[in-house]
């Protein structure tokens, strides 16, 4: 019995479908995680073959193995620390040049190593020769060829793997001779030899190369491993000055160049490739989509697209997954302790309260799915970087990076995002300053949930400019982000490390729907299980908030006496009919919840055969309270039935007086309240304060805390007219300083969750929250405020903001960078790098 | 002359970079090596950055970048 455990590690270029053959190898049971201390994705999964279980890890694709990004940090210290029995090299058998300059290095750590040529079907396609048995032996490792998006080779790559892993098999990998360098490095190799640790753990050859190459890490590895390192560093500047010195080359530049022409060597030996352009189709996409004018239409048509699929097909997709979660929710009320007349118990309403926050972020999975599916169609199609390249130059200037425009875009760039995988997308873009910036800026789109707010004060504010309002709102976003952005770049991020634009424009692919759904789902089920304790923790804290201390034990003396005032009025007006008899004296609520549970199955059956069955099913239940409830022609069952919905009004109109008081006396109300002297000069009164502060939680609930506040007067009365009635000194200018105040709202929970996830901290989660806050009281402030003091009317504000806005925009746009993004090599002359 | 000033569909033999470090070798681990030939396929519709194959491969860069490739007309 084979029991113990094989670590296989995948590694190769981006765009060689690697994630292709790491989804054929582990199917289902795959796990992310970050590594430790970056924000860069481990994946790992494992499989049974043999009766072994293997664990593959998937390293992120990398083009190369330096110190200069985290993806290759993190990929070089796995291969070093946790020495992985063998190293799966997957590539883009059509690319096999410059993919082998990532396989020399991977031999040069010493490790066994497979190469996996994968997509053979491009290959065969392009009428591109590939001698496998030669180039095997040439290199002096296995190759297995694969077409694994259709499993073919599959079982090949698996005993490949148990082979090597199990040392059946001595590898002798072809070593790069570098030439002239080759004295330099057996120099070094000597002096590290003496150091028996470090040439136990480490390949010392491999070191060596390193230390020639400059590199930082592998010079930090000597200083934690050498007991004197600087004498021995120092011989090591020396060598590499000596080796410049005297070869007109730098050795960095000598170790690739000698890399290239091996892999070309080989490559010529094993390789037939066809005469003509290598790739005719992506060439002539290309000629679209990167064109000087189709190309911006093309993504504009593409954002709109998405737009259209995601977030109005999606929100018609909720109409279909509401009832299931409506159905959730009353379950929960049927099993909840059931309300009183004026009491409703604290658990029920707990339960409810946490059913209606979870239920809030549930109702966005179909959004979320359709966002994530089609994030992974751009991603493998190879739309995105073609969207970097067109975008580039405009955000570049903001501090931004040409891969933070589906991340805009997502996150609401016109109206209607959201700023979950807005966020969540973010982790492609290779430069952290910009990927920070990007991440930071987000929230300040116009997600969603911002939208009922702002139509509700359009609504009310500025009826008689509607269309404006609109364009103003859903615009002035992009003028505050972009500055905004450009501002963090000069300031909290100005120390971040920053990585260069170089990037790879792939051939287009056409996405395989296994590939897409599968990482939808993916995507969607790690959001939920990161999101769902934390919204429920959120719920449960707002809620504590919203509740306590409470209504006092006098006040609710009175609503009792209120009650019995009303229950008695019900009797005295009944008491000719049967039914005062017939009815329990001191407990209606029976009769009232048959009375609601009918009206609302009503609603929902609607007429003809359905409402027949309905009413057969309610008569039942219970004959007498039917009778009440649908009297028909009998005048007395009539009567009663009047006075059954008076009383049911009153209860309504108790309970809600209730909650508003409840709300009045809670903590979150004495907070508005205690806020209100710094918010007024935003214009904000403390039930503004209530709203905002109740949507942290998530903004939706700001309109249905309004909605509790402004209570109607008469019912059917919409919260347009409420609360116009109930704020009569509430101008334009108030509702235009909330309206910004929302634009720059801190992050809802669930976003703030996904930036905690990106950014890597909660310290930048904590910032993501504040820095909002403070610019959006001091936007509404300054909008109020001088909007007030030079008799501005709300329209005049609006226009004379956004005017602002744009020349600051510009300003930023143009405002230089206080560093150059590059240096110039150490010396122009001999510092380059040449060609010998 | 270098990269930077390259027109689109002009061709060149790169002679040199002038930078080290983390964009220098960035650019040689890109396949952006002297010796190798490239042809500047186009610049982006804002002008930057640009497009450029080397031998069937296709890399872009922002001007900013391309500005340290010291490039012989082929």
């Amino acid at each position: 019995m084979k029991q113990d455990k094989i670590l296989v590690a995948l590694a190769g270029q981006p765009n060689c479908g690697k994630s292709t053959v790491f989804n054929a190898l582990t199917g289902a049971s795959q796990h992310v995680a970050n590594y430790p201390g970056v924000t860069v994705d481990k994946m790992s999964g494992r499989y049974h073959h043999n009766d072994r279980w293997v664990d593959v890890v998937d390293l992120p694709g990398t083009y190369s193995l330096t110190s200069y990004s985290p993806e290759e940090r993190v990929s070089r210290d796995f291969i070093l620390h946790e020495k992985p029995s063998v190293v799966v090299n997957v590539m883009d058998a059509a690319n096999l040049k410059r993919c082998l300059y990532l396989t020399f290095q991977l031999l040069e750590m010493e490790i066994p190593v497979i190469l996996n040529l994968n997509m053979m079907d491009v290959v065969q396609k392009r009428g591109i020769r590939i001698d496998i048995n030669r180039l095997s032996s040439n290199l002096g490792i296995p190759v297995v060829p694969t077409i694994m998006k259709n499993g073919e080779g599959k079982k090949d790559l698996l005993d490949a793997i148990e082979a090597v892993s199990s040392g059946a098999e001595a590898q002798k990998p072809v070593r790069i001779d570098y030439g002239e360098m080759e004295p330099f490095l057996r120099d070094i190799i000597s002096c590290l030899a003496v150091a028996p640790y470090l040439a136990n753990r480490y390949p010392i050859r491999w070191l060596a190369i390193k230390l020639m190459e400059g590199d930082s890490k592998a010079e930090s590895l000597v200083r934690e491993n050498l007991p004197e390192p600087e004498p021995f560093l120092q011989i090591v500047e020396r060598s590499r000055a000596d080796f410049e010195s005297s070869h007109q080359e730098s050795p960095e530049a000598h170790i690739a160049h000698r890399r290239y022409q091996t892999a070309n060597d080989i490559a010529q030996t094993s390789l037939v490739l066809p005469p003509g352009s290598p790739r005719p189709f992506s060439d002539r996409i290309d000629g679209l989509v990167c064109h000087r004018l189709l190309g911006p239409a093309i993504l504009v048509g593409v954002i709109w697209l998405l737009y259209y699929l995601a977030i109005v097909q999606g929100y018609n997709l909720t109409n279909y997954t509401w009832p299931l979660l409506a159905k959730l929710r009353s379950l929960v009320e049927g099993i909840a302790p059931s309300p009183g007349f004026v009491e409703i118990p604290l658990l029920r309403e707990f339960a409810l309260w946490i059913v209606d926050s979870v239920n809030a972020l549930l109702n966005y999975i179909p959004i979320f799915f359709i966002l994530f599916g089609l994030i992974a169609v751009l991603e493998d199609s190879g739309y995105m970087p073609r969207m970097a390249f067109i975008m580039d130059r405009l955000f570049n200037r903001f501090g931004l990076h040409g891969q933070s425009t589906l991340p805009m875009v997502l996150g609401g760039i016109y109206v209607g995002g959201c700023a979950v995988p807005g966020v969540m997308s973010c982790k492609g873009i290779p430069d952290e300053r910009s990927r920070l910036a990007t991440i930071l800026i987000i929230p300040l789109l116009n997600c969603l949930a911002k939208v009922p707010l702002y139509v509700l004060l359009i609504n009310i504010y500025f009826a008689a400019h509607k269309a404006w309002a609109m364009f103003f709102i859903s615009t002035i976003s992009l003028l505050l982000v972009l500055p905004v952005s450009k501002i963090l770049t000069l300031t909290v991020l100005k120390d971040k490390e920053t990585a260069p634009f170089v990037m790879e424009m792939p051939p287009y692919h056409l996405p395989t729907l296994r590939g897409v759904l599968g990482r939808a789902v993916e995507r969607v089920w790690l959001f939920m299980r990161k999101i769902s304790t934390i919204v429920v923790a959120v719920a449960v804290a707002v809620f504590v908030l919203l509740q306590f201390p409470g209504i006092s034990r006098e006040r609710m003396a009175s609503y009792h006496a209120e009650k019995d005032k009303a229950v008695e009025t019900f009797f005295k007006k009944i008491k000719n009919t049967p039914f005062a008899t017939q009815l329990p004296k001191d407990d209606l609520m029976p009769l009232i919840n048959f009375s609601e549970a009918y009206k609302d199955a009503k609603m929902a059956a609607g007429d003809g055969a359905a409402a027949e069955r309905l009413n057969a099913e309610f008569r039942e239940r219970d004959p007498l309270y039917f009778a009440i409830v649908q009297p028909g022609d009998d005048k007395e069952a009539l009567k009663v039935n009047r006075e059954l919905r008076k009383l049911i009004k009153e209860r309504k109109g108790l309970l809600r007086e209730m909650r508003m008081e409840r709300i009045d006396t809670s903590f979150l109300g004495t907070l508005g309240k205690w806020l209100e002297p710094v918010t007024r000069y935003a214009g904000f009164n403390w039930r503004v304060n209530v709203a905002l502060l109740s949507a942290l939680a998530a903004k939706e609930s700001s309109v249905a805390t309004l909605g509790a506040l402004y209570q109607p007067e008469e019912e059917g009365q919409a919260l347009e007219e409420r609360m116009a009635q109930g704020e009569e000194g509430f101008t334009p200018l108030h509702a235009l300083a909330l309206m910004l105040f929302m634009v720059l709202y801190p992050p809802c929970m669930a976003t703030a969750i996904a930036v905690k996830l990106q950014a890597g901290s909660y310290g930048w989660m904590l910032f993501s929250i504040i820095y909002p806050m403070c610019l959006g009281i001091v936007v509404a402030t300054a909008i109020f405020s001088l909007g007030s003091a030079l008799g501005l009317s709300g329209l005049e504000a609006m226009f004379a903001f956004y005017g602002l806005a744009l020349l600051f925009t510009l300003f930023m746009g143009f405002f230089p960078f206080h560093t150059k993004i590059q240096q110039q090599g150490a010396t122009p002359t001999n510092g380059g790098i040449d060609h010998v | 002359m270098t990269l930077d000033q390259m027109r689109p569909g002009s061709r060149g033999r790169i002679k040199r970079l002038s930078v080290r470090d983390k964009l220098g070798q960035r650019l040689m681990d890109m396949g952006i090596y002297p010796g190798l030939e490239l042809k500047v396929v186009r610049n982006a519709p804002l002008e930057d950055p640009m497009e450029v194959e080397l031998g069937g491969y296709f890399v872009s860069l922002r001007h900013d970048e391309a500005r340290f490739v010291e490039v012989e007309s082929a």
